[in-house]
């Protein structure tokens, strides 16, 4: 009982992360159906970010209270949302109407640059972030649950809970539905279209980014090469709960979570990585709309 | 006249390529060997990408098939080296088929996370197995051999590495204007308007990934002879990623274009020593750069229908030879 419920815990932590990286690949494939391989590399950027931020605000020793790290965390994403409509803006607007490989490959010299940058910016070791987080909890039927945990996971709900407000409520959501499902009608219809998607982006990018800092801060390392991985497995995420749609994306992550966590369990650390690829190809196979995706009848 | 100067200007390169080793030294040698393996790998790739337009990230999982179908079979059970290859290709074969069958259906974006999830799927399984060596690899693979003379020095394996170069340039050169390559083309350009002329998708592209997944194993098994030992660490994601910058860079679905790009790939490494922490940075921009700028590669395939619609000075890439035609 313990095992499961400690399972369930540590999951629903990483589920969070994999839940906010898989948002930003999900919306950028809804508007303008592109898989962003350098997405993985933004949440890794958010975690660097976050890295020196936290370093200048802990330079005078004074250590960061809680109202710092939350300044932090919003200042990452904010720098981090720049960029990622900066790179929308360089490497794949002119290309929107070009063949699809062409932006596959941009998005792919994209993501190494940025992953070189890293290690040329922060060296290629692990560095160890700046901040001590609280290992105290609750027992919970026999697991520990830390409040760190709690504290995650409460601000990737509430960060998934503005996403879905935004998306649902303002004018600009509006424009984001409208232009996924046609972006010839929007253009039209008098829509700046170009700055609905560098929008976005500056969303994607900051949720990865927002992630990533999280990430850095409960893992305690982080290296230029931790946007890969998690990239394919954000990406897993979000075709597990369907592409294209954003409930799904954040099912996904959950549920994507849980399983490497019950994986890791069963088959040990060596294959978690294995486990969620498989699944990938598992769901390939058998429902490639997801959980909560519509059905794409459109091909290329 | 024109066609006889292109194969005139062939002649000259093999003959200066099959006389290379007496005029370099090791050093130089060994990257010419290293640069006819990439010219193999990004053959095969061309066929996958440049040819039918599926964008395969995982392309380095086929030379870890090759390449660790031979050591197997020749550490553990003591093949023949000639014996291994073709085991290693239909084994290739066979793992392209089950990769390809459920991604190809969907759309190409998906293959290419797909095969980038196997490709790290296949270095875990390696890293893994103890079969595979685990972390350390396979090492102490036997030396093959023709007749009683064994395949050694150097030389021997640049000589054989450029018999399945050259083999794997004609090879894809005639996939690349026959009736096939037709079809690939057609499905890369406009899949529906394919189908539609009778075309079937599915099978086309799974061929053209089958094929590149054969071309690829080949290579991998020469590799694991060549350097007699073999590790996880040569088959990782950024060995995709070069190959794929090798066809890329000289030109999707050109032939000659993806020799030039195999080679620069491998050369510019070389010279580019100083500064070895910005390689892949400037790798990275690079083509980001190529697809903004250039899409068509450094050296564009040319598909002309007949000699007489090409421009003055091009060399047919996809050409239609009349004359030999009417012989």
């Amino acid at each position: 009982m313990d095992i499961l419920v400690q399972t369930l815990a540590d999951g629903l932590v990483i589920g969070a992360f994999y839940s906010l990286i898989a948002l930003g690949y999900t919306m950028v494939f809804g508007i303008i159906k592109l898989l962003n391989f350098a997405h993985g590399d933004l949440y890794m950027l958010g975690a660097f970010v976050g890295y020196t931020l936290l370093s200048i605000l802990n330079g005078n020793g004074s250590g960061a209270g809680l109202m710092g790290i939350v300044i932090v965390l919003l200042l990452t994403m904010a720098i981090v949302g720049v960029i990622g409509m900066g790179i929308e803006r360089v490497a794949y607007r002119p290309l929107l109407l070009a063949p699809r490989l062409s932006i596959l490959i941009t998005a792919l010299g994209v993501s190494l640059f940025l992953e070189n940058g890293s290690m040329i910016a922060w060296g290629a070791q692990y560095q160890v972030y700046p901040l001590q987080l609280s290992h105290d909890g609750w027992n919970v039927l026999g697991a520990q649950i830390t409040y760190t945990q709690m504290g995650l996971v409460l601000i990737a709900a509430l960060l998934m809970l503005g996403l879905h407000l935004f998306i649902s409520r303002t004018l600009y959501g509006k424009a984001m539905r409208a232009i996924a499902l046609d972006q010839t009608a929007c253009h039209l219809m008098g829509i700046n279209v170009h700055k609905v998607i560098g929008l976005t982006f500056f969303i994607g990018a900051s949720l990865a980014a927002g992630a990533g800092t999280m990430a850095g801060a409960y893992y305690g390392t982080v290296n230029f090469m931790m946007g890969f991985i998690i990239g394919l497995k954000a990406f897993t995420a979000a075709v597990l709960g369907g592409i294209g749609s954003i409930p799904g994306a954040m099912l996904g992550g959950l549920l994507l979570g849980m399983m490497e966590t019950a994986g890791t369990f069963v088959f040990g650390g060596s294959w978690k990585d294995v486990v969620a690829f498989s699944l990938l190809i598992l769901i390939l196979v058998l429902k490639p709309t997801g959980i909560m995706g519509e059905k794409v009848t459109e091909r290329m | 006249m024109r066609l006889v100067q292109g194969k005139l200007g062939n002649i000259l390169l093999l003959v200066v390529l099959c006389l290379l080793p007496f005029l370099s030294n090791n050093y130089w040698l060994d990257v010419a060997t290293l640069a006819l393996f990439y010219v193999v790998l990004a053959q095969g790739l061309n066929v996958v990408v440049g040819f039918a337009g599926l964008l395969d990230l995982g392309y380095a999982a086929f030379f870890a098939v090759g390449a660790y179908t031979t050591g197997i079979l020749m550490t553990v059970y003591h093949w023949s080296f000639w014996l291994t290859l073709p085991v290693a290709m239909v084994f290739a074969a066979i793992v392209g088929v089950i990769v390809g069958a459920p991604t190809l259906r969907l759309r190409s974006d998906y293959l290419a996370i797909v095969t980038l999830g196997f490709g790290e799927i296949i270095r875990i399984l390696a890293i893994n197995l103890t079969i595979t060596g685990s972390a350390s690899g396979i090492y102490g693979i036997p030396r093959p051999s023709i007749g009683s003379y064994v395949l050694s020095g150097q030389m021997d394996f640049y000589y054989l590495i450029l018999l399945v170069a050259v083999l794997a340039v004609l090879a894809v050169r005639r996939l690349g204007t026959s009736r096939l390559g037709r079809a690939w083309m057609y499905i890369r350009e406009d899949e529906d308007a394919a189908e539609a002329m009778g075309i079937n998708r599915i099978n086309m592209k799974l061929l053209a990934y089958s094929i590149g997944a054969v071309i690829g194993s080949m290579a991998g098994s020469i590799f694991a002879v060549k350097m007699s030992a073999i590790a996880p660490l040569s088959f990782s994601f950024t060995q995709s990623i070069m190959i794929l910058l090798a066809v890329v860079l000289g030109g999707l679905g050109s032939i000659p274009g993806v020799v030039l790009g195999a080679v620069l790939v491998i050369v510019l490494p070389e010279l580019l020593r100083s500064v070895e922490d910005w390689r892949y940075l400037i790798f990275g921009a690079a083509l980001v750069a190529m697809m903004l700028f250039r899409p068509q590669g450094l050296w564009p395939a040319r598909y002309v229908t007949s000699p007489k619609q090409g421009r003055k000075g091009d060399k047919a890439d996809v050409s239609f030879d009349v004359e030999k035609y009417n012989a």
